[in-house]
């Protein structure tokens, strides 16, 4: 019984807003441009097999540095691989990668969050130190270091950016349990006689998890650009799979003589990428979190 | 909280795996002389025994030698970090300047088409990799327009000295240098006499000591400042920023080109950076526009400028502030990358470099640098903080 209640006004909750996104104004066609935006590339990544005109990783010596042309629309790069059929196949890595991170993110910092801010007293106050030396500290740095002493590949570079994002998660949940907490509704709960874990996962969680969507959307986008920034510093996954980040890293020496094809399409398929998540966060938390916009 | 970043630094470069010995040696053929070498990096003692030898350290300045090439640390570190410093101070400056530029004109045109188009320029600067802006910056403005160059600080043989006065040889031994130091040091006993009569306050027994104080403390350091400088026959005054080191020289020639060196770097962080500014003004000027008291400023018939520049911006600039020093954190994360774009001799990029050889003590050093730095920003933001904000008191 109990449990129908909270999915009922959980679905209640979700399901008009997504009926209505289009009437919510600016922020509701973000969303919906957001989300066009990343199923359009998540589509592509999908299916890159059969959209690809050429084999993104064979190497062609004969066909070095070509610009664009008939026979290849976005130019080829210094292996002589075909550009557009990189940029339709490059995007799988960094997808995984920020999948992967982004759960990792949530399955640390929700529970942390809800436990220190729920337990309080020493317990919370060593959490918050901890996580604010952390937060404090540039993202970047701390993903390299941690990247460079992992090694590559993709369930590396997703721990080590989903570790440097989760005192962001921390920080969102222990403020809005604190503010929870003090509700009426958890205080007749407790007086009613209703267990610690039945309030935190039952009372409080629930309203909670609009904060964590709005963060995660966000934070998909900002695991996509420090996973392009890993691969720029060369902590990337290695070379046989087409990625866009290797793409840039790569173009960068050759933009030097000119051959800007190179580095363009393959920057332009990130920024879409994350432009799209950060429409969604953006819009998202706009409609399911006005006070956080304040 | 630098003791802590200090410490999960530590952690994360010791133990999680790899093994820089590794790098000295083609294949595992030889234990003995990999133990000798791992004895010779310190790697042979508990992790317990490292952790206190480089903490130990770091309160000496010392930050380990590199295990690379057996140098300092501390000397790479920090002849890269006013490189790092001056990129920083730049970017956030433009930064800023954008932001609240175009944050001013979002909120007066709010829910206005240009206020959407900031909007998305907000956006776009948000999602867009640091290290592509610069590349197309590069792409236009070295490659293709040749206005600016490629990478670099400046040309080797011209890296700006810094300000040299030659002084004359001490005569007169110690002794007559600390006579003389004392006029030094009552120049601002003086003054601040003469500021608590101004004042009118009384001449308390607390206030003369402070003054005395003073004085003592500044005859002292005039006096070893001096006496160090007049033994070397010169003063010499470099901070290793180009820009003001060309200022101090006297040389506009060095300043201009260390501009131009400087340019495409600062203006790609910066942009990148502004988005944030851009969104914070917007929402506090739109706030603060409608007080009473910028009502009243219009009333009187000011200038539409001065009000929104003088009067709202004041108080609008507060949260910046705060979020200048919170982003500071994001840009230098941003400058590792920038600095790698543009082969900027910084402290990133020698973070990247040394990745690759797995450095541990360099590593270690520039990562816990970047936290120091991090932190007396912070320290800094929350000082200029109390003193533009006349409610909150030190």
């Amino acid at each position: 019984m109990n449990k129908q209640v909270t999915k009922k006004s959980m679905l209640s909750r979700f399901i008009p807003f997504i009926g209505s996104l289009a009437k919510r104004g600016i922020a509701g066609w973000l969303v919906i441009v957001g989300a066009v935006l990343v199923a359009g590339i998540v589509f592509m990544t999908t299916f890159s097999a059969y959209l690809t005109p050429h084999n993104p990783s064979a190497i062609h010596p004969e066909n070095i540095l070509l610009p664009p042309s008939a026979q290849f629309p976005l130019g080829t790069n210094d292996l002589g691989q075909d550009m557009l059929s990189r940029v339709i196949a490059g995007g799988s890595t960094m997808l995984q990668v920020a999948v992967l991170s982004v759960f990792i993110c949530v399955v640390l910092g929700v529970p942390m969050g809800l436990f220190a801010s729920y337990v309080g007293g020493v317990a919370d106050r060593l959490f918050c130190l901890v996580m604010d030396s952390a937060y404090a500290f540039p993202g970047l740095v701390l993903a390299i270091a941690i990247s460079a002493m992992l090694g590559t590949g993709v369930v590396n570079m997703a721990l080590s950016i989903g570790v440097v994002y989760v005192p962001s998660y921390f920080r969102v949940i222990r403020s809005q349990v604190l503010s929870i907490k003090e509700m009426v509704y958890v205080e007749a709960a407790k007086t009613a006689g209703a267990k610690r874990r039945t309030i935190l996962f039952k009372y409080i969680l629930p309203n909670v998890v609009p904060s964590i969507v709005v963060v995660a959307t966000v934070n998909f986008a900002d695991a996509i650009l420090t996973a392009a920034g890993l691969t720029f510093v060369g902590l990337g996954v290695s070379i046989d799979i087409p990625d866009w980040g290797w793409d840039l890293t790569n173009g960068r020496r050759l933009l030097l003589s000119g051959n800007w094809w190179v580095i363009t399409f393959p920057g332009i398929m990130i920024i879409l990428l994350a432009l799209g998540f950060t429409f969604m966060g953006e819009g998202l938390s706009e409609i399911l979190n006005p006070r956080l916009e304040q | 909280m630098i003791f802590i970043l200090m410490t999960m630094v530590f952690a994360i470069v010791r133990i999680l795996p790899g093994d820089p010995v590794l790098l000295h040696f083609e294949k595992r053929e030889n234990p003995a002389a990999m133990e000798a070498m791992r004895r010779r990096l310190g790697l042979d003692k508990p992790l317990w025994a490292q952790y206190f030898d480089y903490i130990g350290g770091l309160f000496r300045g010392d930050l380990g030698k590199s295990m690379k090439d057996y140098t300092p640390v501390s000397e790479h570190i920090f002849s890269a970090f006013p490189a790092t410093l001056e990129l920083a101070i730049f970017s956030i400056v433009i930064a800023v300047l954008i932001g609240i530029f175009l944050g001013v004109e979002a909120s007066k045109a709010y829910n206005r088409p240009l206020d959407h188009l900031l909007r998305i320029f907000g956006i776009v600067t948000y999602a867009i990799p640091v290290f592509f802006l610069g590349m197309i910056f590069l792409m236009i403005f070295a490659v293709m327009l040749h206005w600016l160059p490629a990478g670099g600080r400046i040309y080797p043989t011209i890296e700006p000295v810094g300000l040299i006065v030659p002084l004359s040889q001490p005569q007169g031994g110690f002794y007559t240098h600390l006579l003389f130091s004392a006029i030094a040091g009552v120049i601002p006993f003086a003054v601040c006499l003469v500021y608590f009569k101004a004042k009118e306050k009384r001449m308390t027994r607390k206030r003369i000591a402070t003054s005395f104080v003073l004085f003592v403390v500044i005859w002292m350091l005039w006096t070893i400042i001096g006496w160090h400088y007049m033994s070397i026959g010169a003063i010499r005054i470099q901070t290793g920023m180009y820009t003001i080191d060309s200022l101090l020289e006297g040389s506009i020639f060095k300043l201009v080109q260390s501009l131009r060196y400087l340019l495409l770097p600062a203006l790609t962080l910066g942009i990148v950076l502004s988005g944030v500014f851009l969104r914070l003004t917007r929402s506090n000027m739109f706030e603060t526009l409608r007080l009473d008291f910028v009502t009243a400023a219009r009333a009187r018939g000011l200038k539409e400028s001065t009000v929104t520049y003088t009067y709202a911006l004041r108080n609008a600039f507060l949260p910046v502030l705060t979020m200048m020093g919170l982003q500071f954190a994001a840009l230098l994360g941003g400058a590792v990358l920038t600095e790698t774009t543009f082969s900027w001799p910084g402290l990133g990029r020698y973070l990247v470099e040394r990745i690759s050889f797995r450095d541990y003590t360099a590593i270690q050093g520039a990562v816990v640098l970047f936290g120091v730095f991090v932190s007396i920003v912070s320290l800094v933001v929350d000082l200029l903080y109390a003193y533009l904000d006349p409610r909150i008191r030190l």
